[in-house]
């Protein structure tokens, strides 16, 4: 284990353990929104930068969800350098994406409710955290949509940027990660309909045999049985209906 | 080619190509950098080996197509050896005359000097020009010398020399040696070179990468460009005696494929000095074994930075990541990795060969060698300049640079690329070194300057290199992205005359955040040239703002305009 302080708060950590894991296993708040503990650190929203004094005295600022714990660090989360630096990227965020609610509100956390800067017509929701993204190559490893562009011009899409991604197997688990809801998951019927901030795609849904319940994506599905080796006929019922 | 098997051997190669060559022989050079390609040196260098022929005089003299000579103001360049007679703006006309007049009768041609600006008087010899007079050429001296085509002609000047020597030390002395130097990385970060061949020495690991950073993408920098097109066997040298001392086996030189001549010099390196034995398995029978590849850049500027290059290098999204962990200990593929700039590269042969106390003799307490900066913009010489560090701006500016043309007003120079700053003419006594630079609010980058006359306004300045990082910028960090957007977007508001007071409170406020929270130096660094305008010429700001007026006369406001 290793020692170390937040806030005035002499805590316990294990090796390996990042400051922002620390600190949220100790009650201790950081503001984040690209964190994912399903994905490997990114650190691109800033959001949860903190203060650290390290025991050989160097002080400076690091993502928390990047800098691992170490002997005798000191880290102060809400210093007023923190509280201006935080401030001003939420009023970026703001001017991003002024329909959020999820930026909104943790702007008003902040005490932020209005931003100086100029704000973004034809806003999407979307902040570029890669949450999305990096869910889907890391995690579901089908790479179905990914960044694209550089600076300014980035953006979140398909291939070629089409409504179409072939890779797409319809899980989901992109809408699921995003923190500021700018992709949408909607299932009607037999239809489920994935919405990005420039795409969309729907897919066909696999009927339950049992209780007839529109349960998965038939290409997830698919995909499941392929990648465990098992039987497409052992889904033809939904998890609740098999034994 | 034989491989050669032994540092005697080489030796004895070396010694068979001098006495090959007769050192009275008169040897015409020609510039071939890219610069002079730009003015016609391709059609100068075929004139010349065509008359050569015509007037018979293959015996006498030799033709040689050289690398940059740095004075690319006044190209194409001849340098006539070994009486070394300079010829500036030299045209295909003129050749026949050279070869008569000068190589046939000794006399100068008066209308292909150099003139100086202020006597007036006729300047024969290439170093009695201010601008080479007062350079210190370390590095770039052999541009001009050699076919950098050649390795012949590399090793006649005593090229491989300081390899031979550091096969024969243990690769911790050597690391010491370049320690005791004082080596600072020229790529701009400025971090002791011995410091970090030691730590990718000493990291975890078998495997060890290093890599040559040739990815240069300032505006208006070009340094490596022709230090890498000119001299390539200086830059491959060094690498090898670096990972030699590291304890690699695989390097990687990243170049940028939009320089064309470098990446053709370099493979033509590489090739020579596997032929040699020189690369490769067992060099000059050493038993050490070190092989480089050459990774074309796609032209991105964020690939310059060392994370990024990596992950470029690796076929992923040139992309910084966090350095927490230093690339000594996790580069490339995961490895200990050791990143240097060509520049860095280019040195240290010659600490070898000199020695470190030498070398240590040359610049100032924490910055020693020299440094190459390219000279650009309202100047008089355009050109590349090797100058001892601790050298002041005016001297550059002024007595290498020749001062500012259409006797003009010297305004600013712009230090560090897009990401430095602007320094005044009431700092233009400064010493130039890594500390005092960043002490004035600027930096030493890579070695661009960018001197601007009083018919510059520093505001659009500001708004230029802000849109070019903004144009640049990976956009993985949210202030980097967001921040530099909102940046330009403020300066462009303020040179078109619909600026307020507020809009200045606003862009320091943003510039403090983009340094304490962008993910990578880019980022961090962006904001100077916003804030070093607003520390020294923060009334033009002021007048953009209050009295709707550009200064200099660049900015065009709406009512400026109608008076």
């Amino acid at each position: 284990m290793v020692k170390l302080t937040i806030n005035g708060r002499k805590i316990q950590a294990e090796e390996g353990t990042t400051i922002l894991y620390a600190a949220r296993d100790n009650n201790i708040f950081i503001p984040t929104l690209c964190e994912n503990e399903a994905v490997s650190p990114y650190g691109a929203c800033r959001l949860c930068l903190v203060q650290i004094k390290t025991a050989r005295g160097r002080e400076r600022l690091v993502t928390s969800c990047i800098y691992l714990v170490e002997e005798g660090l000191t880290v102060e989360t809400n210093t007023e350098r923190i509280r201006k630096i935080r401030g001003v990227l939420l009023e970026l965020l703001l001017a991003r994406c002024p329909d959020s609610e999820v930026i909104q509100e943790m702007a008003a956390k902040e005490g932020i409710t209005i931003t100086r800067f100029y704000k973004r017509k034809g806003n999407n929701k979307c902040i570029l955290c890669a949450n999305c993204a990096r869910t889907c190559e890391e995690v579901v490893g089908v790479s179905a949509i990914s960044l694209a562009n550089r600076g300014v011009d980035r953006e979140l899409t398909t291939p070629f940027g089409d409504d179409f991604s072939e890779a797409c197997i319809g899980c989901g688990s992109c809408a699921y990660s995003c923190p500021t809801g700018a992709i949408t998951l909607i299932d009607r019927g037999s239809k489920r309909t994935i919405k990005w901030p420039h795409n969309r795609m729907e897919f066909k849904l696999q009927k339950c045999s049992v209780c007839g319940n529109y349960w998965a994506p038939e290409k997830q599905i698919a995909y499941i049985a392929k990648t465990s080796g098992t039987k497409l006929s052992e889904y033809v019922a939904c998890p609740d209906c098999r034994d | 080619m034989a491989k050669l098997k032994s540092p005697t051997e080489l030796e004895a190669l070396r010694q068979t190509i001098i006495s090959q060559r007769d050192p009275r022989k008169i040897v015409v050079t020609i510039c071939n950098g890219t610069g002079c390609h730009a003015h016609g040196c391709v059609a100068v260098t075929d004139a010349f080996r065509r008359e050569v022929k015509k007037q018979k005089l293959t015996d006498k003299v030799d033709i040689r197509a050289t690398g940059c000579h740095g004075f690319c103001e006044r190209g194409p360049l001849v340098v006539i050896k070994p009486e070394d007679i300079l010829y500036q703006r030299v045209r295909v006309k003129d050749v026949p005359e050279i070869l008569t007049e000068t190589i046939g009768k000794g006399s100068t041609i008066e209308r292909l000097l150099y003139t100086d600006r202020e006597s007036g008087s006729k300047l024969a010899h290439e170093n009695d020009v201010p601008f080479y007079k007062l350079q210190k050429r370390l590095v770039f001296g052999n541009n001009g010398a050699i076919d950098p085509t050649s390795i012949e002609d590399y090793l006649a000047v005593g090229g491989y020399a300081a390899l031979v020597k550091a096969l024969k030390m243990k690769p911790e002395v050597i690391i010491d040696e370049v320690k005791k130097s004082g080596l600072r990385g020229r790529g701009g970060g400025g971090f002791p070179t011995g410091n970090k061949w030691e730590s990718t020495r000493n990291a975890r690991g078998d495997t060890r990468y290093i890599i040559c950073n040739a990815d240069e993408g300032d505006p208006g920098a070009y340094m490596d460009r022709s230090l890498v097109e000119g001299n390539p066997h200086s830059v491959l040298e060094g690498m090898i005696i670096g990972a030699y001392a590291i304890g690699s086996s695989e390097g990687y030189i990243y170049i940028r494929n939009e320089y064309p001549l470098a990446v053709q010099h370099v493979r033509k390196a590489i090739e020579q000095a596997k032929a040699y034995g020189l690369l490769g398995k067992n060099i000059l029978g050493s038993g050490y074994d070190f092989d480089i590849h050459i990774n074309r850049g796609g032209g991105a500027f964020i690939c310059g930075e060392s994370t990024a290059l990596m992950a470029s290098l690796e076929g992923r999204v040139g992309e910084p990541r966090a350095k927490y962990i230093h690339t000594s200990e996790q580069g490339l593929w995961g490895k200990p990795t050791n990143l240097n700039n060509a520049e860095t590269w280019a040195n240290v042969p010659i600490i070898i060969n000199n020695g470190a106390d030498w070398y240590g003799k040359i610049g100032t307490k924490n910055s020693k060698g020299t440094k190459i900066f390219s000279l650009v913009g309202n100047i008089v010489n355009t050109g590349l300049v090797e100058v001892p560090m601790g050298i002041t701006l005016r001297k550059i500016v002024f007595d290498l640079g020749g001062g500012i043309p259409k006797n003009r007003k010297f305004k600013a120079v712009q230090t560090g690329g897009p990401s430095g700053g602007v320094i005044p003419e009431s700092l233009l006594d400064l010493p130039v070194d890594f500390d005092e630079l960043t002490k004035a609010g600027s930096m030493m980058g890579s070695g661009g300057m960018i001197v601007m006359d009083d018919k510059t306004c520093m505001v659009e300045i500001a708004r230029y290199f802000v849109s070019f990082l903004e144009g640049e910028s990976c956009g993985k960090c949210l202030p980097c992205r967001e921040g530099l957007q909102q940046m330009r977007d403020i300066l462009t508001r303020i040179t078109e005359g619909k600026g307020k007071m507020s809009d200045v409170d606003l862009l320091e406020e943003l510039s403090a955040v983009l340094q304490d929270a962008a993910l990578c130096a880019l980022g961090q660094q962006a904001p100077n040239p916003v804030m070093s305008t607003l520390k020294h010429f923060r009334d033009e700001y002021v007048a953009h703002i209050k009295e709707k007026k550009c200064p200099a006369g660049v900015c065009k406001i709406g009512d400026s305009k109608e008076k």
